[in-house]
């Protein structure tokens, strides 16, 4: 299926869940969705018939400014073809539910988005930092990200 | 290494050498020096390339030990976070005395390329235990690991054993008259 036969295909289900649709040459062509509806979504993309998405290839966060934004890079293994998925949330409130339930390669790749960027994915069964050590304070890889002085008496910048 | 030449020249042609017990002490500890590798990053590849048979890091008497409890020195290689920095401490503090570090590389010596962006990189490892020998480079070719090592051999051969306090005392004695004097 090409990206535009998935979207047109997303947009029949799911209505006005599903954004837009973005296609570039030399890039990958990707569907914007709404957050709230991200599960079900995803779930679809699975196990739909003519869809089956049945690898995620991987799961990445980015400030957008004003915004995080989730992307979701999905590949199918059966029809062979690809897809990405983009959603984004407030930096205030920035819940995004959780697709470990359905990839199970999100349970680390969506540890990670929280370790580095505070994206919080609802309905994650151990939703703790990953890399980071347990006590560290701020998400280090968001824009407005300040270096602490020390980290348990030791001096950060010189 | 003195110790060893003497053996070709024995006192009066027959089987006895003179030379100072600390010097033979020094000449065995040098000679068999097991370490502890602590590997973080891309130096601690480098370091297997130095311990496969090409380089043989083994030739130095080196054996590798994965308990601080046996261990005579800690080779630091890679970029120390902050997360691991506390458990090199740990682990150099569970060794025996007398302990050495050797510091590989420009993230343990400095923070190298992390130096000014790494909020999660100790900037050089000897802000929390003293190290002995630095290898500098990113990473360190086996021939600066081999230097390196010939370095703490070196400082080890030169090491007192007995009577440190009192040589300690008569050093610095001299020195402060030394610098009475300038
Ligand atoms: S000094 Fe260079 S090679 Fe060594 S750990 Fe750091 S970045 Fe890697």
């Amino acid at each position: 299926m090409t990206a535009a036969e998935i979207f047109e295909k997303l947009g029949s289900e799911f209505g006005s869940a599903i954004l837009s649709l973005t296609e570039e040459p030399a890039t990958d062509s990707f569907i914007t969705v709404d957050p709230a509806q991200l599960f079900d979504i995803c779930h679809t993309l699975r196990d739909e018939e003519s869809l089956l998405f049945d690898y995620m290839m991987s799961l990445s966060a980015l400030d957008l400014g004003e915004n995080l934004g989730v992307v979701y890079h999905l590949y199918s293994m059966t029809h062979r073809h690809k897809i990405v998925i983009k959603v984004s949330v407030s930096k205030e409130n920035p819940v995004v539910p959780s697709v470990e339930r359905i990839w199970r390669t999100a349970d680390w790749h969506e540890r990670e988005a929280y370790d580095l960027l505070g994206v919080k994915f609802d309905g994650h069964h151990n939703l703790i930092r990953i890399l980071l050590p347990y006590d560290w304070e701020g998400y280090p890889l968001r824009k407005d990200y300040v270096t602490p002085d020390t980290y348990h008496d030791m001096k950060v910048p010189y | 290494m003195g110790l060893l030449n003497r053996l070709d020249d024995p006192y009066e042609g027959g089987g006895i050498v003179l030379g100072k017990v600390e010097e033979l002490l020094n000449w065995g500890r040098s000679k068999s020096d097991w370490y502890l590798h602590f590997g973080l990053a891309c130096c601690a590849i480098e370091f297997m390339a130095m311990n496969a048979s090409h380089f043989d890091f083994m030739r130095f008497g080196t054996i590798p030990r994965t308990s601080p409890r046996q261990a005579d020195f800690i080779m630091v290689t890679g970029t120390v976070t902050f997360k691991m920095a506390e458990r090199i401490k740990i682990l150099y503090e569970q060794m025996a005395e007398p302990k050495y570090v050797i510091s590989v590389g420009s993230c343990s010596n400095s923070g190298g390329p992390y130096w000014e962006h790494g909020y999660h990189v100790l900037k050089g490892v000897d802000r929390i235990i003293p190290v002995d020998v630095y290898i500098p480079g990113c990473p360190p070719r086996p021939e600066a690991f081999e230097e390196g090592m010939m370095q703490l051999q070196k400082k080890i051969n030169q090491q007192a054993i007995f009577n440190k306090r009192k040589r300690i005392e008569l050093e610095d004695s001299t020195k402060d008259e030394s610098n009475k004097e300038s």
